[in-house]
Formats: C-alpha cells, sequence, structure tokens
C-alpha cells in the first residue's frame, strides 16, 4: 500500500489541519437543523481520518483533540458548555476520541513502516548501482592498466628482438590507454556533479561554431578515420549557455558515435535555430541501435549488446543529465536507411549578431584613439 | 658558462618533475626544481630563471597566492599547471600575471611549444609589422593584409585582431580583451566579445569554420596561432 504524503513542514501541517476542522465544524453549525448533532461528529472524524492519511501524527492528534472539544462545546447540548448531559453522549464522546486517537497512530505506523521498506529498496538499489558500477569501473580501468603495463614491460626488456615499428605501436598504445583512462575519470567526475547535485549551470554568451568546433578538435585523433560533415545554419544568432557542459555533452556523443561506427563512416552535426531554441542533430551511417537501445540508452550503466572497448556506461547519461540542467533534451532514434541520430534542443536567450556590430563599433575604447 | 636557459619547475610530484627534467633537458634547457611553494620563492630569488613551471595544487600554500609573491618582483613568464575542469582557477591565475597555462595530462609537444612562446614573446611587442602566412598586419598604419590585398575591418575589428597578434601563442582571457578593447565597464559583456570574434573570423581565416588563427580556448579564452 502506498499512500500520498504531501511533504509540509510541520507547523503548515498544524495550520491546514486545525484549519480544515474548524470550515468542517462551521459548515456542520449552519446546516445542523438538517443533519442533527450526532452525525456532526461522523463528520468531523471523517476530516481527522482525511487527515491522518497525508500529514504527521502531531498535527492529526492535535485536529483529533480539537474536534472533540468542538463537538462537544458547540454540538453537544446543552451548548456553549463542556457539559454532557445525557450518558449516551458521553460514550459518544469517548468512542468518537478513542476512534481518532486509533486513526492518527495507525496511520503514522503505516507510514513508517512504509518509510523502512522505502529505505530497504533504495538501498537494495544503491548496492545493484555500485555494484555494476564497480564491476563495470575495474574492468574499464583494467584494461588500459594492463595495456600500460604489458607495454612498458615490453619496452624495457632490451633482449627481446622488438622491431622499431613495433616499438612505436606500443608507445601508441601507452598513450592511448593513459588518453583513455582520462576519459574514464572525466566521466566520474561528471556523473559525481551530476549525483551530488552540486551541478550549477553558469550559462554566458557563446557561438555555435566554437561550441561544436571543441569537441570534434578533442576527438581529431578518433574523427580522422571517419567523414565528417558539419552544417549550420545561415546567420546563427550567440546563444546563452553553459558551453563546458554543452561542449562535453556533445563531446560524449560525438565520441560515442566513432565507438560504435566502423571506419570511412560519415558522422554529420546540424544546428538549427528557431525562436528560443536551439537544436543540434548528431547522425551517422552505422548499424544504428536494436529497440532496446533505443528505450535505455540514456540510463546509467546502460551499455549495448554490442559492446565496445572504451565504453563505460556512463557518457550518454551524463549528455541527458547535462542537458536536463539546462532545461534542454537528448532524443535518440534510427537514422534512414541506417544508423543512429542524436537529436538535442536547448531552449536559450538569444542575440542576433547584426544587432549588435554597429551598435558596439561606436561603442569602443578603439574609437576614440 | 652555461647558455642555456634555466627554468625552475615547481611542483610537488616527483614524476611530474622527472617528467619534465627529462623534456625539458633534451631540449637544451636547465632545470631547477622545488617540491613546495615556499623553496620555489626563494629558488625563483636566488636563481632568477628564465620561466617558471608552477603547479596550482601545492602542499604548503595555494598556487594562486605564490603566483601573487612571484609577481612582486618576478618578471620572467610562469606557466601554470593544474588540473581539467579547473577553468575558473586558470582565469584568476592568467588575470594574476600568469603567461599561460598547461593541463594535467599535458602533451610534451604542447609543453615546448608553449615555453617557445612564452621565452621569445618579449621581443614580438615591438615590432610594427606582423607577418603570420598570407595574412600582415600594419600596426603603424591601422591595416590588414590577406593575400597582400587590404582586408576591410572596423576598427573594433582591427584592435581586436592586433591586440591577439601581438600577443601571439598567448592565451588571453575573455576578460582581459574585453577590457583592453572595450574597457572596464565591459568586461561581463561576453556577447561583444563572441560576435567580432565570429565576425574577425570570417574576414581573416581561410575556413572561419574551422579556424587556425583565432584559437578558442574553451571556457577560458582566445589564442592568436600565428604557425
Amino acid at each position: 500500500m502506498k499512500l500520498q504524503y504531501f511533504k509540509q513542514s510541520l507547523p503548515k501541517q498544524f495550520i491546514i489541519s486545525n484549519l480544515s476542522v474548524i470550515f468542517v465544524a462551521l459548515v456542520c453549525y449552519i446546516s445542523i437543523d438538517f443533519i442533527g448533532y450526532r452525525s456532526v461528529a461522523l463528520l468531523l472524524l471523517a476530516t481527522v481520518s482525511i487527515l491522518a492519511i497525508f500529514f504527521s501524527l502531531y498535527p492529526v492528534l492535535m485536529a483529533a483533540t480539537m474536534s472533540a472539544l468542538i463537538w462537544d462545546y458547540f454540538f453537544i447540548p446543552p451548548h456553549f458548555t463542556f457539559l454532557v448531559r445525557s450518558s449516551e453522549d458521553i460514550l459518544l464522546l469517548l468512542m468518537y476520541f478513542v476512534i481518532a486517537l486509533i486513526n492518527g497512530v495507525f496511520t503514522s505506523r503505516v507510514r513508517q513502516f512504509e518509510k523502512i521498506e522505502r529505505q530497504k529498496e533504495e538501498r537494495h538499489n544503491t548496492i545493484k548501482l555500485y555494484k555494476t558500477l564497480f564491476d563495470s569501473l575495474s574492468h574499464e580501468l583494467r584494461t588500459p592498466i594492463a595495456t600500460i603495463v604489458g607495454a612498458s614491460d615490453n619496452l624495457m626488456l632490451n633482449e627481446l628482438n622488438i622491431s622499431d615499428a613495433d616499438k612505436q605501436e606500443l608507445v601508441g598504445q601507452i598513450s592511448s590507454s593513459a588518453f583513455r583512462l582520462n576519459r574514464l575519470i572525466d566521466n566520474l567526475l561528471n556523473m559525481q556533479r551530476l549525483e551530488s547535485g552540486m551541478l550549477k549551470i553558469k550559462p554566458d554568451w557563446c557561438e555555435i561554431s566554437e561550441l561544436i568546433n571543441s569537441p570534434i578538435n578533442w576527438l581529431e585523433k578518433e574523427l580522422a578515420t571517419h567523414k565528417l560533415g558539419i552544417e549550420i545554419q545561415e546567420d546563427f544568432p550567440i546563444v546563452k549557455l553553459d558551453a563546458g557542459l554543452i561542449e562535453q555533452a556533445l563531446f560524449n556523443v560525438l565520441h560515442n558515435e566513432t565507438l560504435y561506427t566502423p571506419e570511412d563512416s560519415t558522422i554529420s552535426v546540424q544546428a538549427s535555430y528557431k525562436n528560443n531554441c536551439i537544436t543540434i542533430v548528431i547522425s551517422d551511417n552505422g548499424k544504428g541501435f536494436t529497440e532496446q537501445d533505443l528505450t535505455m540508452l540514456f540510463s546509467k550503466f546502460y551499455r549495448s549488446g554490442t559492446k565496445v572497448a572504451g565504453g563505460t556506461g556512463l557518457g550518454l547519461s551524463i549528455v541527458k543529465g547535462f542537458l536536463e540542467a539546462h532545461g534542454g533534451t537528448v532524443k535518440v532514434e534510427n537514422n534512414i536507411p541506417h544508423g543512429a541520430k542524436f537529436s538535442i534542443e536547448i531552449p536559450t536567450e538569444i542575440i542576433k549578431m547584426d544587432d549588435y556590430l554597429s551598435f558596439s563599433n561606436a561603442n569602443t575604447k578603439a574609437g576614440d584613439k | 658558462m652555461d647558455a642555456r636557459q634555466t627554468i625552475l619547475i615547481i611542483d610537488d610530484e616527483i614524476q611530474i618533475r622527472r617528467l619534465l627534467e627529462i623534456t625539458l633537458t633534451a631540449n637544451d634547457y636547465k632545470t631547477i626544481e622545488a617540491d613546495n611553494g615556499k623553496d620555489g620563492c626563494s629558488m625563483a630569488a636566488s636563481f632568477n630563471p628564465a620561466l617558471i613551471i608552477l603547479d596550482l595544487g601545492l602542499p604548503d600554500q595555494d598556487g594562486l597566492d605564490v603566483l601573487n609573491k612571484l609577481r612582486e618582483w618576478f618578471t620572467n613568464p610562469v606557466i601554470i599547471l593544474s588540473a581539467r575542469n579547473s577553468e575558473e582557477y586558470i582565469i584568476k591565475a592568467l588575470d594574476r600575471g600568469a603567461n599561460d597555462y598547461l593541463t594535467k595530462p599535458f602533451r610534451t609537444g604542447e609543453l615546448l611549444a608553449r615555453i617557445r612562446v612564452a621565452t621569445r614573446q618579449n621581443s614580438r611587442q615591438q615590432e610594427a609589422r606582423l607577418e603570420f602566412g598570407n595574412l600582415t598586419i600594419d600596426l603603424d598604419k591601422h591595416l590588414a593584409y590577406k593575400n597582400a590585398e587590404i582586408i576591410k575591418l572596423t576598427s573594433t575589428e582591427f584592435s581586436l585582431l592586433a591586440l591577439m597578434a601581438k600577443n601571439e601563442g598567448r592565451v588571453l582571457t575573455h576578460t582581459y580583451i574585453l577590457k583592453e578593447i572595450w574597457g572596464y565597464g565591459y568586461t561581463e559583456q561576453t556577447q561583444y566579445l563572441r560576435v567580432f570574434i565570429a565576425q574577425l573570423r570570417k574576414k581573416i581565416e581561410d575556413n572561419p569554420s574551422k579556424p587556425t588563427l583565432l584559437i578558442t580556448e574553451s571556457g577560458i579564452g582566445y589564442r592568436f596561432s600565428g604557425i
């Protein structure tokens, strides 16, 4: 059973519960001639029960006590005294009290039980997540480390007969393994920033080709084996967003595509804008994704069935996190006729370049010189 | 007498110091080392090195404080080493007088290029005519030429180009450029800079969407690369 639970502050809960008791009492008082004072007890009891569903123990107990007193004072004859004449009414009042109290205590028990269950479930999920993380991490860390250890061992043992070309390759492997480790650390740090809720975006004005070029430059080596096409809509305005995060997001998508597409595939980046929203579409003509991939791709630690070296299952969930921090979205679908297509949308302030050129030319220090 | 330039390395990590020492010695520099800020400062005072490589994460003092102390009297170049993802820290260091920065992990080729740029910088500032491939900038006449043809530049565009070119190879922070070109009141107006850099690239770059002269240093500033 899952009860809905309003997360109001305690003082608020006291105020709301008292007010609702008073309100119901007032309505009852007006219509007392039609309903009779005994059914008022039931109506008040119903109110307290409803409050017990949403609020915590003490406000409910308070409401229970108050409603009992109100009923006694205003409704049980003689009116406007706490005096109760008939033994029937005394019994009713007592029963009212007991039921209201049981109500309060019982629901708070249920809620406590639920809380414990929820904590258990959360703990279970965290353990599962950590297990996946550590499984993935230890593998992802060990592979490049093993490469570095092995390659440097070979280079250190002079008696081995290694050709110069092979030596070069070993050195290259050490270098690329190190960069792979570095990328992994970047992703872990970014993940941690997202998870801890410490991520604050710092939007500043940026220019679209700079945004797109940075990740492309970082991926120079990986992209060398691919064909790359960039299309930017004419007269693209400057936009206000956190360039560091968006560049990292674009990097992760692009890196993903270089990993999962064969050599000589084409990767294309298209940027367009409409009103106060920019769209960046990154697509390739590789194999694309399975149905399961498409639904799971942005989940943490999800790795496609066709695992490739270098993935951690973190990259794309970071993309999603960074875009959501901007109020943006990322979607993935299969490209036509084949391949993957990531569509990134970011709402942003824009400034048309032309508006600025004329104004700020007149406004320069250099102009006075 | 030893004609090699002396470089002081201030870094607490022995591995990084060894790596730098091997790299620099192989490239004809002489190195001296300190593993904390205090020793670094006193070694700078006694040896007056041609350049200092300063790690920002030191055990005894904040790297920025060390930089402040050095800059009270030390006028030769300082290159900052720092961890990645710390743009704000790097910007602070650059604004406090560091000449350049490298993030760990760095490529040694990149390190050597930065050292070369930093050590020859002072000589370039004096020239009136700067040439970079097919681009020529005449600082006296306020004119720029591409393939010997005059490029039509507004005065702001020319000032921006001249500022960048005079500091060839050196990273200039957004704040610094805005202050130099537009003035103190404009240091937050990054939109000006974005617009004008884009505009300038259209005029001077062979391929404005893949700039080779005006290089973006993501989150930090711009660098003019004349090579």
